[in-house]
């Protein structure tokens, strides 16, 4: 059921070297990013980068800024007042806080699932058609609604009832849904926050699996708090920690290690990293 | 339990073993006599003051039905007023007025409310000391007398800058005035009771703030939304006192116009008849409350109907 089983067919030696030879697609490039909310910064001079049709999951403890890197990617945190983004964040090599960057166009290309399962109050099928009726996507509505169930594995759970309400849905059948809206718009990247926080494990096993399976199209970047679900999903890991600066007064979030995830979880190079992945921090 | 009800074999072991059952009954036995009084004396001052409530109101339809009841007929409806037949004379032309005034009054309130509801809680930035002045005085408009609103009706309305003279126009607008503070807040703790979760989801599917307040977050709200009209109607309907200044005659024979020629309504028809001696006008008062009332309850009914339909299509 989990990536363990479905790993074998990554590590098939001739498809590594395979993979190993293509140069790696580069979506997001994040450079020396410090995201501050009134002026006090909470993640502070973070650099990594997220690579096309890769699951990259971020962790570390609780108040790493771990989510508020993650509402960067698609200028979520425009909405927080307050909010000020330094640095550079290059989406396809262009600059998203760019000046003639429309945070709307961002957020059409790139998708965001959130911690809570948030279905609107409206039936399963107006859920998903909301996006492709909002950003004008052209073509038959009920197609594009049906795709989107397909592809996050709901369809057939819910054909016979679209026209119910989605808060009638289970937890892990609604957060699936919410993925199936985001899929709706065609974006290219899924920001997922901490998707899985409020699901038991066998809803919290389809999604991991649904992501695997995504995968195959789109470009994922993961928060979660669950080092396992890092471990079994992502294919790149970066490891947030909270440093107090100098004087003791301020605290904020920095990328500690960023690597491909089985050397994080295996042979991670800072010790901090190790006594976290082991559960000897945390 | 059966364990522990086992003779205990020391003294001592039974000392304690009595001791606890006693702490036990202790804890779990009746309350204390004292606490239980204050408790039901509590219930008895809540009860009466339902009652007082009720009572007042009860005693008033009452009333209205037993002086009323010889005049309820059809042609109360459809008759128009008469001060040398009151034994036939009816409330058309007052109720055509009452339906026009408020009829302006909900085509003014709805979207001057909503809207204001939605740049306050939706655009305006509390950091502005603007925006935070504008909030103050919308809750200190819902307290101002309707009295002074019927002379800023006549003096800006009637006359003055918009000059519509003594028309029904003239009595919707300000009526609307004195209502909409009532719904604007109305409206506001509607739309704040959408969760910010529904507001995220919609922006980050890429609409714009537009988009998510239309699609989302006023369909959400309606129902909060009616519950603020209905109350602001209910208010509307029954105010004289403005109107008397603005307009509203006692005496219409003919159907009144939303633009032009003399209009009057329930209250002010009502509030003339009561205010004659003679005992035949007094029954027609009566009878016009009963008259108000079915008109209220008919416009609240729809209302109701209409908040709980969205209510089941939302929750």
């Amino acid at each position: 059921m989990h990536a363990a089983i479905e790993m074998p067919t990554d590590r098939d030696p001739r498809q590594a070297e395979e993979a190993a030879a293509v140069k790696r697609t580069t979506v997001f490039d994040i450079d020396s990013v410090t995201v501050s909310y009134g002026g006090v910064p909470a993640v502070r001079d973070i650099a990594f980068d997220v690579g096309e049709r890769e699951i990259t999951a971020l962790i570390g403890p609780s108040g790493c800024g771990k989510s508020t890197l993650l509402r960067c990617l698609n200028r979520m945190n425009d909405l927080i007042p307050g909010a000020h983004v330094e640095g550079r964040v290059l989406y396809h090599g262009e600059d998203l806080y760019g000046p003639r960057v429309d945070p709307v166009q961002v957020r059409k290309l790139i998708g965001m699932v959130f911690q809570k399962p948030n279905p609107f109050p409206k039936s399963i099928y107006d859920n998903i058609a909301f996006g492709p009726r909002v950003v004008g996507m052209s073509g038959d509505l009920d197609e594009i609604v049906e795709r989107a169930l397909e592809r996050a594995a709901l369809w057939d759970e819910v054909k016979d009832r679209l026209d119910q309400n989605a808060f009638g849905m289970s937890g892990g059948q609604q957060q699936r849904l919410c993925i199936a809206r985001a899929l709706a718009i065609e974006p290219d990247t899924i920001l997922m926050d901490e998707p899985c926080s409020a699901l038991d494990p066998i809803s919290t096993g389809k999604i991991e699996d649904l992501m695997i399976e995504l995968k195959q199209r789109y470009s994922i970047v993961i928060v979660t708090h669950n080092m396992q679900q890092a471990a079994r999903v992502s294919d790149r890991t970066a490891f947030f920690t909270v440093e107090v600066d100098e004087g003791g007064q301020h605290r904020s979030g920095r990328v500690v290690e960023f690597d491909d995830t089985e050397k994080i979880f295996t042979n991670p190079a800072d010790e901090r990293t190790e006594a976290y992945v082991t559960g000897r921090v945390g | 339990m059966a364990a522990g009800d086992r003779a205990p074999d020391t003294a001592r072991a039974r000392l304690a073993v009595a001791g606890a059952r006693a702490g036990t009954a202790a804890t779990l036995g009746r309350t204390d006599r004292g606490e239980r009084a204050r408790g039901l004396i509590f219930l008895a001052l809540l009860v009466l003051a339902v009652t007082f409530a009720l009572t007042g109101l009860g005693a008033l339809l009452v009333w209205a039905g037993i002086e009323g009841a010889p005049r309820l007929s059809l042609e109360l409806f459809t008759a128009g007023p008469s001060s040398l037949s009151p034994e036939t004379a009816g409330y058309r032309t007052a109720i055509l007025g009452t339906l026009y005034v408020i009829g302006g009054v909900i085509l003014l309130i709805v979207p001057i409310g909503v809207g204001a509801a939605i740049y306050l809680e939706e655009y305006a930035d509390r950091r502005h000391w603007w925006n935070r002045f504008v909030e103050l005085n919308v809750q200190n408009l819902a307290g101002v007398p309707s009295i002074v609103y019927g002379i800023l009706g006549l003096a800006f309305i009637v006359r003055g800058p918009a000059s519509f003279g003594f028309v029904a126009a003239a009595g919707s607008a300000t009526l609307a005035l004195l209502v909409l503070p009532t719904v604007i807040l109305a409206s506001r703790e509607a739309i704040r009771a959408v969760p910010s979760s529904v507001r995220e989801g919609a922006l980050a599917l890429g609409a714009t703030q537009w988009q998510t307040i239309r699609r989302q977050v006023l369909p959400a709200a309606i129902p909060g939304v009616l519950t603020g009209v209905i109350l602001a109607v209910a208010r509307a309907i029954g105010e004289a006192a403005p109107l008397l200044l603005v307009g509203a005659v006692t005496f219409v024979t003919v159907d009144p116009s939303f633009f032009e020629g003399g209009y009057s309504t329930l209250p002010v028809q009502i509030f003339n008849y009561a205010t004659r001696p003679q005992e035949v006008f007094q029954v027609l008062a009566a009878a016009g409350v009963i008259v108000m009332l079915v008109v209220l309850l008919a416009m609240n009914s729809f209302a109701i109907w209409l908040r709980n339909r969205y209510e089941r299509q939302f929750s």
